[in-house]
């Protein structure tokens, strides 16, 4: 049985906790054992991403801490993932902790990429009977380079129907703080997205980063649509059996 | 904030809601991507060329001073003239003072970046010279008074309406069917039919310099119009002027460079023209001016050499291809930028030439995207030199103190796992019990900069961790 730690970012901890519950079932149920280290908070990447280094190196040396051991170190978010393997040697060149940042690094895996190149599974027995678009979240596609590992898993799925829609690798305009800081261009970047996921005539747009769905979701409830979006993990959670429903970002939520 | 994040500000959101101009931007992007692929098909492996421009842009930036020093002998040795200018004033006191020396009423000029960059025409105006843009895009924008939207492309935000519109209006003696006539080719032939006076009584053709080739010491000018080969040829004098950048060591690297140029630019397998211009006319040629002068210009570009992490951002050939991939440039369109240089390659370049702390805001207008690295045939990390900018920023600039607190609690919180827990907690019931109170998305709410443009996320009511630990999995 493979040991993986499980790296949950900051925001699904407080925002939407299904997705980090669904990537466990998952991650269960194709044989591994799974290690939450409750000692995690936060990769670093707001402040990173914001210019206040200093602020994130402490941030990042306490998750290379808390990771230090770790066989595998497995997280729904494209993005987080980036942070701890991409940046972190970059943030922490120079420092004493410059070799740690690397060899934690190589041990993160976005949960699609761990599946599919890592675990070799495609097939988890999900069933899923809806159209769905992709979403390429960037950090995935661009520093990751994951464009066929969350697609091949989804193929895998019983009854889903994948489309591909306009553009799905044109940023959604989520961004970190550029989504308040230039809230109505990341609103309209978000309504590029949303009209272009419309327009592929699937029910659920798919991702395999979070903070993007937060930020699609939000303007396809505000322009009432009826396109709902589902983090990867959500849809290979569910099962035949109907024991495990699909949790939507909103909806499975308001529901409970 | 400054001046001139006010500024970008309010123009990005006023084109935000431009529903037309986005239209016809996106028009435009989508046939500049169609074009890109095929354009791409030509080469073997897209990557390695792109590699290869690396490559040559590495070691031209690498060992300036030796080939500029070798391009300017080489010019110098064909009877031409160089001049290095520094500054801008510099440049543009050069190019007047041979004008004025020459007695040059009209001057014509094919499309250059960086004579925007340094406010050429409107110098020139004021001593009474007229200044002819005649790439057709350049000459609509001047038709307009407005600086070009993109830099390959000035005129790609308005529609075949839009120009028949202008060119009624001002340029009626040129239109020669009455009616509101929109065709394509009646339009490029009025422009025409205007600018010809222009090239033959010019006495000063203007032009850029894609490239500065050392081992041979010639210029070469990339164009779709013939354009710059008239206004070179015809008028007495010429004058070249070109970042220092733009040098490259061998004539030969032009075999990859011109055609990834075309390709990243316009999606061409190669541009219809392409021109290279080693000197004023010899004895015995028939054509080609009297006087030929080089401006070399620095405007801050030896202080961003001197930046080895930002070093490569000299890169830049002025493909336009990060604007086009960009969703933000797409977003908001080049004018609200309010820069010679908009969009990815502008907002990185823009605080090296004008004032870090006056243009890092360009550097937050960003999602990160990382689309434009990943075009950028020269291999330019755009995205990642907006971050180097971003923490320069927060080192030399002045960000709000509320952003700088802001980072320092959220430290604080992040620092210890009960923290974050109870941070999180305590955000989360604030937020739930504004929704239950109807608050959600109002001034009072704290998520407002969010919910604003959104509708607001259903908070749920335990954390992952609350949840982990309750079923027991620990």
């Amino acid at each position: 049985m493979r040991k993986v730690s499980l790296f949950i970012p900051c925001f699904v901890d407080q925002l939407t906790p299904e997705v980090g519950l669904d990537t466990a079932r998952v991650l269960r149920r194709i044989g591994c054992e799974i290690d939450f280290p409750e000692a995690q908070t936060c990769c670093g990447q707001p402040a990173f991403n914001t210019g206040y280094w200093d602020d994130a190196r402490p941030i990042a040396a306490r998750f290379l801490r808390v990771f230090h051991a770790a066989d595998a170190i497995v997280c729904p978010s494209g993005s987080c993932t980036t942070m701890a393997r991409n940046f972190y040697p970059e943030l922490l060149a120079g420092t004493a902790l410059a070799e740690e940042a690397r060899s934690v690094g190589q041990r993160v895996f976005e949960f699609s990429e761990f599946m599919v190149k890592i675990a070799g599974v495609s097939d988890v027995g999900a069933q899923f009977p809806h159209r769905v678009a992709f979403h390429d979240a960037c950090h995935s596609l661009r520093e990751l380079h994951l464009k066929n590992e969350p697609r091949e898993l989804l193929r895998k799925v019983a009854g889903l129907e994948l489309v591909e829609m306009p553009r799905s690798e044109e940023c959604c305009g989520f961004g970190g703080t550029f989504s308040t800081k230039f809230g109505t261009i990341s609103a309209a970047m978000g309504e590029t997205k949303a009209g272009n996921a419309e327009i592929s005539g699937a029910e659920y747009l798919v991702s395999t980063d979070p903070s993007c769905l937060l930020h699609i979701d939000g303007v396809l409830r505000r322009r009432n649509s009826r396109v709902r979006t589902i983090h990867l993990a959500g849809i290979l959670a569910r099962t035949p059996a109907g024991a495990e429903s699909p949790r939507t970002f909103s909806q499975a939520r308001s529901a409970k | 904030m400054t001046t001139a994040a006010r500024e970008f500000l309010r123009s990005a959101t006023r084109e935000t809601a431009n529903l037309p101009a986005r239209r016809a931007i996106r028009h435009a992007v989508d046939q500049y991507d169609a074009a890109l692929e095929r354009g791409r098909t030509q080469f073997l492996d897209w990557e390695a060329a792109r590699q290869k421009c690396y490559e040559i842009k590495w070691e031209a930036l690498n060992h300036l001073d030796r080939y500029l020093l070798e391009f300017e002998e080489r010019v110098k040795a064909r009877g031409g003239q160089v001049f290095w200018a520094e500054t801008a004033e510099e440049a543009r006191g050069y190019v007047a003072e041979v004008a004025s020396r020459c007695g040059v009423r009209t001057v014509v000029k094919s499309k250059s970046m960086v004579t925007e960059e340094i406010h050429l025409t409107p110098a020139l105006e004021k001593l009474g010279i007229r200044v002819f843009e005649t790439d057709l895009g350049e000459f609509i924008m001047q038709l307009r008074n407005e600086p070009p939207f993109h830099i390959v492309t000035p005129a790609m935000h308005l529609t075949r309406s839009d120009i028949a519109k202008l060119f009624h209006e001002k340029l009626a003696d040129a239109m020669t069917s009455g009616a509101a006539g929109d065709d394509p080719p009646e339009l490029v032939a009025a422009a025409r039919r205007a600018l010809r006076q222009a090239f033959f009584s010019a006495e000063m053709g203007i032009t850029g310099a894609n490239f500065l080739v050392a081992d041979a010491g010639m210029i070469a000018i990339t164009t779709n119009e013939g354009n710059d080969r008239l206004g070179t040829a015809l008028p007495r004098i010429h004058v070249a002027i070109a970042g220092i950048e733009k040098v490259i060591p061998r004539m030969g690297d032009l075999a990859t460079l011109w055609p990834v140029l075309a390709t990243a630019g316009t999606g061409q397998t190669i541009t219809c023209y392409n021109t290279l211009i080693g000197g004023p006319r010899a004895p015995g040629e028939i054509d080609g001016p009297e006087e030929f002068h080089v401006v070399l210009l620095d405007n801050g570009r030896t202080d961003l050499l001197a930046d080895a992490e930002q070093r490569e951002v000299l890169h830049c050939v002025r493909c336009g291809s990060c604007l086009n991939a960009c969703p933000v440039f797409r977003t908001v369109g080049g004018h609200a930028y309010h820069t010679t240089y908009s969009g990815p390659i502008g907002s990185v370049l823009t605080p090296h030439l004008r004032g870090l702390n006056e243009f890092q805001h360009l550097s937050y207008a960003s999602s990160l995207c990382g689309a434009c690295s990943s075009v950028c045939p020269v291999k330019i990390d755009l995205h990642h030199h907006l971050l180097h900018n971003r923490r320069n920023a927060v080192h030399e600039g002045d960000r709000p103190w509320q952003e700088r607190i802001g980072f320092r609690m959220w430290r604080w919180a992040m620092s210890g796992s009960r923290r974050f827990a109870v941070m999180g907690w305590l955000g989360r019931s604030a937020s739930r019990i504004l929704q239950w109170l109807k608050l959600g998305g109002t001034r009072l709410d704290p998520l407002r900069p969010w919910t604003k443009y959104r509708a607001a996320p259903v908070i749920p009511r335990k954390s992952f961790r609350a949840m982990w630990r309750e079923s027991g999995e620990r």
